[in-house]
């Protein structure tokens, strides 16, 4: 019985190692992300094809969770990679002096906008998305509501409790809005603005997806989400419209990085230059109609039209500076009086 | 072993004798020594880890209270305290009444079915508490087919969370109360019906007395479930904050593991006053039943029982509604608007960046857990019971492993944050990995195991371990062949226990996953946090399918395959 219980013990100990050190022939890459749940699949494939010998794992949440647990892992990174998230974010990384510098192959011929140009640049950019209105047409219509076209609209008093929007610290959506408000209307008229909207609001999610998804299921009548979202939910035949308010539209950029530290240099850095490649960018393109490469064509099927020039002279490094100060202002605006709501 | 044991030349027993009984002391102590570490390790040393760091700041430094200041400081947290308080309360005060005339029903009545009904009540033990949260927001959501019956008001918020609270906790009110109104003595009805007592005078002063204890156990289990479950209010509490999300939030949202150690001490309280009164209780229990008493037997009366068959099936009917709209949601094409259907929710790839791969995690780590736990569980409890050595190690381990019960899932996996993922703990390796899961949840349900297979153990005569100390057999094979077959059926019921807890725990493991090792209960809250609860109701579902089935396994097993080791039980 001695034996047969060591067996046992023995059996046991191996099965739980085994399967606490997975380490194969290949090397594993954990990389920390906010892209969409079905925008996984497609990349991580990509680049499995692209970059040989490379698995990738994901440790996915939204915006707010991913950078809050990469800064408090900072002692003790878990993350090889970042990748998906955004450039304010990294930018709060680099200033803490988390990232890796590396300059990818062929960054040269991206977009301006989404190059790092500094020396040592530590990002790179991949694509853009954008915070637009999804309104649901049949219940907006069942209730006498006329689709929205602008973001005083949403003031209506007919659309009170009909909408939800990302709360902006969990939420890169959210707060993308909230830093874009404050940009177009000016601190103050900024916060006006979301005082006026807050009594509106249904909830603050926490997803930049979910309030488009509540609205196409007709759980509200409109829901301030990330483009894409919306185009697709209508594409899965919801009764929505996705609206480009015409006071303009925020939007922020997703970029990959490497984590200072990582024992995966190598594996990383042909990452990052595949991040680079118009193929890449044609991947990212399925589900981003804004991507870093010009050439990138592969445009989405029914996005809405003017979202370009829509787009906000956006400053990320602003983004970046005044993140903290700003949500601790939308905290203590919105969330003590958001707790009786409901 | 045990055949070279046996069959080893004896040449001189007086010699072996002095050689044999050391060594089996010594196996024993190091038995418990293990028990203790293992004990130590999972559940002492991470309590007082997060004790530390609830009086300690950011750079680890002692502040004594001022953590706690802090938190009451500020008004949206302490609203929360009062929001849990309050939903705790409230779904205590509806679910109890409700599983006390339910369990009345099972056993005071002669009603038909009774097994039929007592397993439709047990059905949410079979699913994680959310999924009762996305049942209704199908059914009284701003879509809800039944909304109309809110007359306006939101199922996002108090309402939604003291429905679901109260569908998810009737049956561990149900259990307890089955077992209070079990335990009576028939005597007292007798004399109470010859000296003419009305039935309400009966009522009141026989029935209501006998189960008092099993009612404030109850109450008090109910309180704390609901007060430290974190699923529900994630899914359907809108704005309504609660302690549970907020520790939720502090922890994962923000990081802010300080003010998550004080919630986490907050939310200890009532699970520990809930302890101690059902020790207090459980003591004064045994004095109520006399070694003279005669079990109750309800005699049938059709009108009162065909009140309680009608009372059981409106219960029993939303109850089980509670799950089966979830599952029917779960193969809805896009609701609303389009209500053919589909297999499309299953898909998971498209929701969930590790498609199918949290469900296989899930049942791999409910099978480890099941079978590494039972193996502790139950050969801690045997020398714990049966050995006589280190009688004050022994003790030690009893009272650790008693103590995982007073601890809340939330709470616990806080605790194995502080602990396991420590810069100076060389066991942080193990952050993040399935061991970890698998560890915290064996220790999650200990007690309950614990205490099952004690009382399977108690009911072996201390005889056996005599019988064999005088033949000179060592208590490993006295275990081996004695009373590991003996204790069969309660070895199996703890492996299904803890099976069925493993699939279906939230709390404890959301913060203890990493990227290779999400479970299906966390990808349900993902999936719902994104907005496709759908896919979140289709998941739901495969953990209830699974965990069903390995009762229906169970059951099957229990009843023609484990029946033939019971037969020397029949007389």
């Amino acid at each position: 019985m001695k034996n047969r219980l060591k067996l046992t013990v023995a059996a046991a100990a191996l099965a739980v190692a085994s399967v606490a050190g997975q380490v194969g022939a290949q090397t594993a890459l954990t990389v920390y992300t906010a892209l969409e749940n079905d925008q996984l699949g497609p990349i991580k494939q990509a680049i499995e094809a692209a970059v040989p010998d490379v698995e990738i794992v994901w440790m996915r949440d939204s915006t707010g969770v991913i950078t809050a647990r990469f800064l408090a892992e900072a002692d003790n990174p878990q993350a090889d990679m970042v990748l998906g998230l955004a450039v304010s974010s990294l930018m709060m990384f680099d200033e803490r002096g988390l990232l890796a510098s590396y300059a990818p192959v062929g960054a040269e011929a991206l977009a301006p906008a989404f190059r790092d140009d500094r020396d040592e640049p530590t990002w790179i950019g991949m694509d853009a998305y954008v915070g637009v209105i999804c309104h649901n047409t049949a219940e907006g219509g069942a209730a006498g509501i006329e689709t929205p076209t602008s973001w005083q609209d949403l003031l209506a008093p007919e659309f009170e409790g009909k909408i939800v929007m990302p709360h902006p610290a969990s939420s890169g959506t959210g707060y993308l809005t909230v830093a874009a408000w404050l940009q177009m209307m000016g601190e103050d008229d900024g916060w006006a603005f979301m005082d006026a909207l807050h009594q509106n609001m249904a909830a603050y999610l926490h997803s930049g997806s979910a309030p488009c998804v509540q609205a196409a299921r007709g759980e509200r009548v409109a829901g301030i989400a990330l483009d894409m979202r919306g185009v697709q939910e209508r594409a899965m035949g919801a009764p929505l419209e996705v609206v480009v308010p015409s006071e303009g539209v925020g939007w922020e950029m997703e970029a990959a990085a490497i984590v200072l530290g990582t024992d995966h240099m190598e594996a990383a850095q042909s990452v990052m230059d595949w991040i680079a490649t118009l193929e890449a960018n044609e991947v990212f393109q399925q589900t981003y109609a804004i991507v870093a490469h010009p050439d990138a064509t592969n445009y989405p099927d029914g996005y809405p039209e003017g979202v370009q020039e829509a787009l906000i002279d956006n400053d990320f490094g602003w983004m970046a500076a005044n993140r903290e100060r700003i949500l601790a202002e939308w905290t203590s605006r919105y969330e003590a009086k958001a707790a009786p709501r409901n | 072993m045990s055949v070279t044991a046996t069959r080893q030349p004896t040449p001189d027993i007086s010699r072996r004798r002095a050689s044999l009984r050391p060594s089996e002391n010594l196996v024993a102590g190091a038995l418990v020594a293990l028990l203790c570490v293992f004990l130590l390790i999972s559940i002492a040393f991470p309590l007082y880890a997060l004790l530390s760091k609830s009086v300690l700041n950011a750079r680890g430094e002692f502040v004594g209270l001022a953590n706690f200041a802090a938190y009451f400081a500020n008004p949206i947290l302490v609203t929360s305290l009062f929001n849990s308080l309050f939903i705790a309360a409230l779904s205590t005060v509806i679910v109890i009444p409700l599983a006390f005339t339910y369990a009345y029903a099972l056993t005071r009545t002669c009603m038909p079915a009774k097994p039929l009904f007592y397993a439709l009540a047990l059905l949410p033990l079979f699913a994680p508490s959310l999924m009762s949260a996305l049942s209704l927001v199908y059914i009284f959501g701003n879509q809800g087919f039944l909304r109309w019956m809110l007359f306006g008001n939101t199922i996002y918020g108090p309402i939604g969370i003291v429905i679901a609270q109260v569908t998810y906790t009737f049956p561990h009110a149900v259990l307890i109360l089955v077992t209070a109104l079990g335990l009576s003595d028939g005597r007292l009805y007798e004399v109470a019906d010859a000296l003419g007592t009305s039935k309400t005078r009966i009522f009141r002063t026989v029935t209501l007395p006998g189960a008092q204890y099993g009612l404030i156990s109850a109450a008090f289990v109910v309180f704390t479930l609901v007060i430290t479950d974190f699923g529900i209010p994630k899914v359907i509490g809108g704005q309504y904050n609660v302690l549970a999300t907020d520790v939720y939030r502090a922890v994962v949202g923000q990081q802010n593991f300080e003010m998550g150690a004080v919630v986490g001490m907050i939310l200890l309280v009532p699970a520990v006053l809930a302890y101690s009164v059902d020790r207090i209780v459980n003591r004064r229990q045994v004095a109520l039943l006399s070694a003279r008493a005669v079990p109750y037997q309800p005699a049938p009366k059709k009108a009162r029982d065909l009140g309680f068959v009608v009372y059981c099936l409106v219960v029993a009917f939303l109850v089980a509604a509670a799950l089966g709209v979830a599952v029917w949601a779960s193969f809805i094409q896009y609701w609303p608007y389009n209500l053919s259907f589909t297999t499309a929710n299953y898909n998971f790839p498209r929701f969930e960046p590790n498609g199918w791969n949290p469900y296989f995690t899930s049942v791999k780590m409910a099978a480890l857990a099941s079978i590494i736990g039972t193996v502790v569980i139950f050969t801690g409890a045997y020398v714990i019971e049966k050995t006589k050595a280190f009688p004050m190690a022994r003790g030690f381990a009893h009272f650790l492993a008693m103590l995982p019960v007073a601890v809340p899932g939330l709470v616990l996996g806080l605790g194995y944050v502080f602990f396991f993922n420590a810069p100076w703990n060389p066991l942080n390796i193990f952050y993040a990995t399935l061991t970890i899961l698998v560890v915290n949840t064996i220790t999650h349900f200990f007690t309950v195991s614990h205490i099952t297979a004690l009382t399977a153990l108690k009911q072996i005569d201390r005889e056996f371990e005599s019988v064999s100390a005088s033949l000179k057999v060592p208590f490993w094979n006295t275990f081996r062949r004695v009373t590991v077959p003996i204790c069969l059926p309660s070895i199996l019921d703890i492996a299904v226990y803890l099976f069925i807890n493993a699939m279906t725990t939230v709390s404890a493991v959301i913060f203890l996953y990493g990227a290779q090792t999400k479970l299906a209960s966390i990808s349900i809250v993902h999936m719902d946090e994104a907005g496709f609860i759908a896919a979140a109701a289709a998941m739901a579902t495969m953990i209830v399918a699974t965990s069903i089935a390995v009762k229906v396994l169970h059951i099957l097993l229990d009843r023609f395959f484990l029946a033939r080791f019971q037969f020397w039980r029949r007389r």
